[in-house]
């Protein structure tokens, strides 16, 4: 007779490694916390909050890999998984969701999580396989690109790997999964560098319980029917065809490409570098992460992985760039070196402001590995935009929020994607929120981006979303389509454990919440929910015409407070203890 | 905010799916908006605390969905299972709601975008917009209305209508608006981008007042110059002026990302035939026809929306497979190819002209009514009394 699991859908332990000593052991999870904060994101910022005001680089300072209960199952999209410290760039909270396989070799390894503290003596790779944990040498690594080193440890399972960025403590460097997927942002490399880790991989050979096999299939068919229907995802011009850069082309009709670091919206050779060029030039085919219907990355015959819209956006608009075949370098240069394409392509936008200088693609090469390595004007640019632009005395040209340098998409042109910038608890960043789905690809149904009236209800309500789905964890872009109705569904058919989108919605705001706890407690607060004052002050103008005017302050300000006030933050933008104590997160810890 | 909520007040009347005066709008930001008083509000405002949205709608219901769903609410509850499958693709199924209670309601709600409150009316959410809550509302009476004389079909073909069942039909039958006749458009062909974008929305506007699509929701789409003018997707018919996408046919640009999901559709019809302006609807009984089938023990009951074999017509009219997106992208252009019409299986009709949309229009009229004429035959009704009763 078959026993009856003790957990679905979890593993129910996570495994703590102590690099100090080279110890290890496993942890088991009350299934009370499961239920609060479900997994991925949730259960790391959990784990994290007790440490969250040490430095990000004491010793004691954890390093955390979470995947979620939907991973390695039938789950569309459920092949994500969320690494978090507290991010060297920012001194926030520091959490990528990446794809790969990283998150489901992790649970069929038999964990829901690996937290590791302490730093080795020595540059060092963790390999595990089920309830085996090897920390071996690896400083034949040193000064590898994250490519070679990918190729040479893949063969042991699914692969974490940095690149010399994160060595030369490059404030923005990168974790590359699987060779293409990138953790990018925050500088969750070097959170991986100052415990003296140059790799990570994982396999496993464990199932996943699940609880009721039938109620899966139809709730995965539910899910899958909406993404069927979904032109953003599935549409003859969306994201299964052209990758993300099939918004390249819709950002620049809504002039709202930001181009020469934000002071213009409009790049005027956008046309020859969209998505459809780069399929032109390159014939890619579909690849992906694990159990995804979409397949959104592009890789050429050569195995070379195109770049994605905030890419292709920023180091073409942003630093004025017309080479095709520069972006596509550029971006294989970052990915090598193991450093953010965002935080690199503004940072230079930053400096080639200050410096009055056309970037050529020989000099975005030249700047790309002198920051990785480290040399000459590379040393400074490597701490990021913000601390450049201080140091020269020209911060207004830093287009960054808390520190982190703003995507694609600019915030004259979306109050939405605006509000959320500012309030985000990672810093610029469009993926809290992710208001672009409604603002501009105009799902579930189309809002208008020139105002933020009723936009502090949708932000707050799409951040404790997407909190939720960086927990199961899914991957946002299927919220194009499907949402926490059919997700709860899911959930209920994996773990058991009867669900409703309002509680998956109730959990996320859990989630958030913890996180601004996190940030408050290291002294953030309304001053960092600002925008740079570029967009407050200047209209966007191309030819004395204006394309996207300024944003109104006090507008924003608004937007602000209510913001607040719905979150249950106070005035001055901070946690209260009531509202901590609805959600059942402690006060202080 | 203001004017947001009063717009779908305004139209839910106008859909003739709300009495004059009984739609109850709120909006929520920081703080709640509503677009009248009523004792109700208090309710539903605890509803709302309870839940992660932005607005929502409740009203009770103009004939003849009032009777249709009332009826629906007892045969069917706790759960209604819509057939049609544009709905039940987005919503699934529609729960039924006993009392107006904030906490039953909240318990129905945290599942679904809408309730059903039997004698009462329906609550419906949005997140984003109130046009969400809106396209919800109008979604349950569109559903129902086709689930009701689908059901009723069905039943009189095997002997087990039921007094309550007949009694229910006889009133909606007599509450039923008369056909439309769509208005003349603009003639064709149109070259200048001005003179295209006009003849669409006008169009779009023409196909909403003739009662022709569900929440003012279809495609619509003209081809000038290799460009394919084109709906946007979740815009409304009768608002399309800003929102129509030119997409170039040679690909070379993707800002048709956001073009209608049946972009790929109207894009094969005009790459394979002469055909340039092309017409997506979902008239209720050609839908409702669409579903009635008379093979009961066909092995592929159930999945008849994406694999039915049969080769299968009604007034004259192909009824094709497909789901939204693909499948569908597949079944309607190859029998666009042969006729300028075409039913979708349980979601609505395709009809394509040479240079205007007045053909679109008249055809996608005279199938509706050419389906109604046949749904009362089938119905046992005679044509006399088919309208006015």
């Amino acid at each position: 007779m078959e026993t009856k699991p003790d957990i679905y859908g979890w593993c129910g332990r996570i495994l703590k490694i102590d690099l100090n000593d080279g110890s290890h052991h496993t942890e088991q999870i009350d299934n009370a916390l499961y239920r609060k904060f479900i997994g991925g994101r949730g259960l790391a910022g959990y784990f994290l909050r007790p440490f969250i005001t040490l430095p990000w680089n004491d010793n004691a300072m954890p390093l955390l890999l979470f995947t979620g209960p939907l991973v390695n199952t039938i789950s569309p999209t459920s092949g994500r998984m969320t690494i978090m410290s507290r991010s060297p760039l920012t001194g926030a909270v520091g959490d990528c969701s990446v794809g790969g396989s990283l998150g489901t070799e992790i649970k069929k390894a038999g964990w829901d999580g690996i937290i590791i503290t302490g730093k080795s003596d020595f540059l060092c790779g963790l390999e595990i396989i089920n309830d085996e944990i090897k920390i071996v040498e690896a400083k034949q690594y040193t000064g590898w690109g994250t490519a070679a080193t990918h190729q040479a440890i893949n063969k042991k399972g699914a692969t974490a790997v940095i690149g010399p960025a994160a060595e030369n403590d490059v404030l923005f460097s990168s974790v590359i999964v699987d060779g293409h997927y990138a953790a990018g942002r925050g500088g969750i490399g070097l959170s991986f560098a100052i415990k003296n880790i140059k790799y990570l991989t994982v396999r496993g050979d464990k199932n996943t319980f699940i609880f009721d096999g039938p109620a899966l299939k139809k709730s995965r068919a539910d899910v899958m029917r909406l993404v069927s229907a979904s032109p953003a995802l599935m549409g003859e011009q969306g994201i299964a065809r052209f990758g993300t850069g099939a918004l390249y082309d819709l950002i620049d009709a809504r002039t709202m490409m930001p181009t020469d670091n934000f002071r213009k919206s409009i790049f005027d050779r956008a046309s020859k570098m969209n998505a459809f060029a780069y399929q032109q030039r390159y014939h890619p085919h579909n690849t992906g992460c694990r159990g995804c219907p979409v397949l959104c990355k592009k890789e050429t015959a050569a195995d070379l992985i195109l770049p994605e819209f905030e890419t292709m956006s920023h180091f073409s608009a942003l630093i004025d760039n017309d080479n095709l075949e520069a972006v596509t370098e550029a971006n294989r240069i970052c990915n090598d070196l193991g450093m953010d394409t965002i935080s690199a392509a503004a940072t230079l936008a930053c400096y080639a402001e200050i410096s009055s200088l056309k970037i050529t693609p020989e000099m975005l090469f030249s700047l790309l590995h002198d920051i990785g390595h480290i040399r000459g004007v590379g040393a400074e640019l490597a701490e990021g935009s913000y601390r450049y632009a201080l140091r020269r005395g020209r911060p207004e040209t830093s287009m960054t929020v808390k520190k982190l340098e703003l995507p694609g998409y600019d915030p004259r042109g979306a109050y939405g994607m605006a509000l959320s910038y500012a309030v985000s608890t990672r810093g610029g960043c469009h993926l809290r929120a992710y208001p672009i789905s409604h603002e501009i690809l105009r799902k579930p149904v189309a809002t208008d981006r020139f105002t933020f009236d009723g936009k502090a209800r949708i932000i707050k309500t799409a951040e404790d979303l997407n909190a939720a789905v960086d927990s199961l964890t899914a991957c946002k872009f299927l919220f194009f389509a499907a949402s926490l109705e059919e997700y709860a569904q899911v959930f209920s058919a994996i773990t058991g454990l009867q669900s409703s989108a309002e509680d998956l919605f109730r959990a996320g705001e859990r989630i958030y919440y913890q996180e601004k706890l996190m940030n408050a407690a290291n002294g953030f607060s309304q001053v960092d929910d600002d925008l740079p004052k570029r967009f407050f002050n200047d209209d966007s103008r191309k030819d004395d015409r204006i394309v996207l005017k300024a944003i109104n302050r006090n507008d924003f300000y608004q937007a602000r407070a209510n913001y607040y006030r719905i979150r249950g933050l106070n005035e001055g933008g901070l946690p209260t203890k009531e509202k901590a104590a609805e959600l059942g997160l402690l006060w202080k810890v | 905010m203001e004017s947001l909520i009063n717009k779908y007040s305004t139209k839910m009347i106008s859909a003739g799916l709300a009495p004059a005066g009984a739609p109850l709008i709120a909006l929520l930001d920081a703080d709640v908006e509503w677009n009248r008083h009523d004792t109700l509000q208090k309710t539903l405002e605890q509803v709302m605390a309870g839940l992660h949205i932005n607005s929502l709608i409740f009203s009770e219901l103009a004939e003849p969905y009032k009777t249709i769903i009332d009826y629906l609410a007892v045969s069917s509850a706790p759960t209604i299972f819509p057939e049609d499958s544009e709905t039940r693709t987005f919503f699934h199924d529609f729960p039924v709601c006993p009392t107006f209670s904030a906490l039953e309601l909240i318990s129905a709600l945290k599942h679904r975008k809408n309730v059903i409150v039997p004698k009462a009316g329906i609550v419906a959410l949005g997140s984003v917009s109130p046009l969400q809550a809106y396209v919800s509302f109008s979604s349950v009476c569109f559903s129902c209305f086709v689930k009701f004389f689908t059901d009723y079909l069905w039943a009189r073909r095997t002997g087990r209508i039921d007094k309550k069942m007949e009694d229910a039909f006889l009133k909606v039958i007599n509450l039923l608006e008369p056909p439309h006749s769509p208005p003349t458009l603009a003639t064709g062909p149109f070259a200048s981008r001005n003179d295209i974008l006009s003849a669409i929305s006008e169009a779009g506007r023409a196909t909403v007042q003739s009662r022709l699509v569900d929440s003012f929701f279809g495609n619509i789409s003209y081809l000038a110059c290799d460009i394919l003018y084109i709906s946007q997707t979740a815009s409304s018919l009768d608002e399309l002026e800003g929102n129509i996408d030119a997409v170039p046919l040679d690909g070379s640009s993707s800002v048709g990302i956001t073009a209608s999901s049946e972009y790929s559709a109207h894009r094969q019809i005009v790459n394979n035939t002469s055909y340039r302006a092309i017409l997506h609807g979902h008239p209720k009984f050609s839908v409702i026809l669409s579903l009635d089938c008379k093979i009961n023990d066909c092995k592929f009951r159930g999945s008849c929306h994406t694999s039915c074999p049969q080769k299968r017509e009604v007034c004259g009219i192909s009824i094709v497979p497909g789901e939204i997106g693909k499948g569908l992208s597949k079944t309607v252009p190859a029998a666009i190819a042969h006729d300028p019409s075409v039913i979708v299986y349980g979601h609505g009709v395709f009809t394509a002209g040479v240079t205007d949309f007045n053909e679109p229009l008249q055809r996608l009229a005279a199938i509706e009514n050419a389906c109604r004429a046949e749904y009362f035959r089938r119905a046992g009704i005679s044509s006399a009394r088919q309208w006015p009763l």
